[in-house]
């Protein structure tokens, strides 16, 4: 794929962070402030969270607009050294596939707990 | 990469990101984009692994969480909520430019000269006051409200 093309889904995908992000934050991390949950970690919250269909969609979006974010600008990083031209191969093969397995692992986990009915709250 | 590309050996190195010139701020700033983007990079590969946790049910993921109750986890993890805040006002503003949108119209070089670096700057100081706003938030969330 061209250099810019992968550019361009890299502001993409920064742009779906910042909105899924923002959201995640606020959700964790200034919980006390909008006064949303007693304690955001606890197992009931969590559980609670994750069955809810809107909670699973957005994780995995997230998951993976993050991922490739993350990636491509950390490879960007590592380019930028003036590699070698089988090094920067190697980093792309590792980034894509390590990156496809982050994904479906963390997608697995999501879709598996959305699942879970048998869990009691 | 496009073969026709040219491409020119990065004499600076890592260096680059904070010396080598008479740099401005937003030099100062693409470094801490790209620190903060690393650190968070890390965090999340590892945020994979602990959510996932969840997988194994309540016992698995209270040992986890269990592990993570102590201050200095909280205070790592307020780092990376920093980094995230600092990270995403900033990428606001680089995304602004890169469409062109803080740039300026383009004008004939007549002299006094207006950067275009200057024209953006205004935005600059102004994610960064945005940043420091969600970071005090943060922090209060964080280590005064609540008891989590």
């Amino acid at each position: 794929m061209r250099e810019s093309t992968l550019w361009f889904w890299h502001i993409i995908a920064g742009a779906v962070i910042l909105v899924l992000l923002g959201l995640h934050m606020t959700v964790m991390h200034l919980d006390d402030i909008i006064g949303l949950y007693a304690d955001t970690t606890a197992w009931e919250t969590v559980i609670a969270r994750s069955q809810q269909g809107f909670f699973m969609v957005t994780y995995i979006l997230l998951l993976g607009a993050a991922l490739y974010h993350g990636l491509y600008g950390f490879r960007s990083i590592l380019f930028e050294l003036s590699l070698g031209k089988g090094c920067q191969k190697a980093i792309n093969w590792l980034f894509l596939i390590g990156g496809l397995l982050l994904f479906i692992y963390g997608a697995y986990v999501a879709i598996a707990v959305y699942s879970m009915k048998e869990v009691v709250l | 990469m496009a073969e026709t590309a040219k491409h020119y050996k990065n004499r600076l190195g890592l260096w680059g990101w904070l010396g080598g010139g008479r740099y401005g701020l937003e030099r100062y700033a693409y470094a801490l984009h790209r620190i903060t983007g690393m650190g968070i990079l890390l965090y999340f590969v590892l945020h994979i692994f602990v959510t996932g946790s969840r997988l194994g049910g309540r016992e698995s993921w209270t040992k986890w969480m269990g592990g993570f109750e102590s201050g200095i986890f909280e205070v790592g993890e307020y780092l990376v909520f920093i980094a995230v805040a600092y990270h995403a006002l900033n990428g606001i503003r680089l995304a602004l430019t890169e469409l062109g949108l803080l740039m300026g119209k383009p004008t004939r070089p007549l002299f006094p000269y207006r950067s275009a670096v200057l024209k953006q700057r205004p935005v600059l100081i102004l994610v960064m006051v945005l940043a420091a706003v969600l970071i005090i938030a943060g922090g209060l969330d964080f280590f005064l409200l609540g008891a989590e």
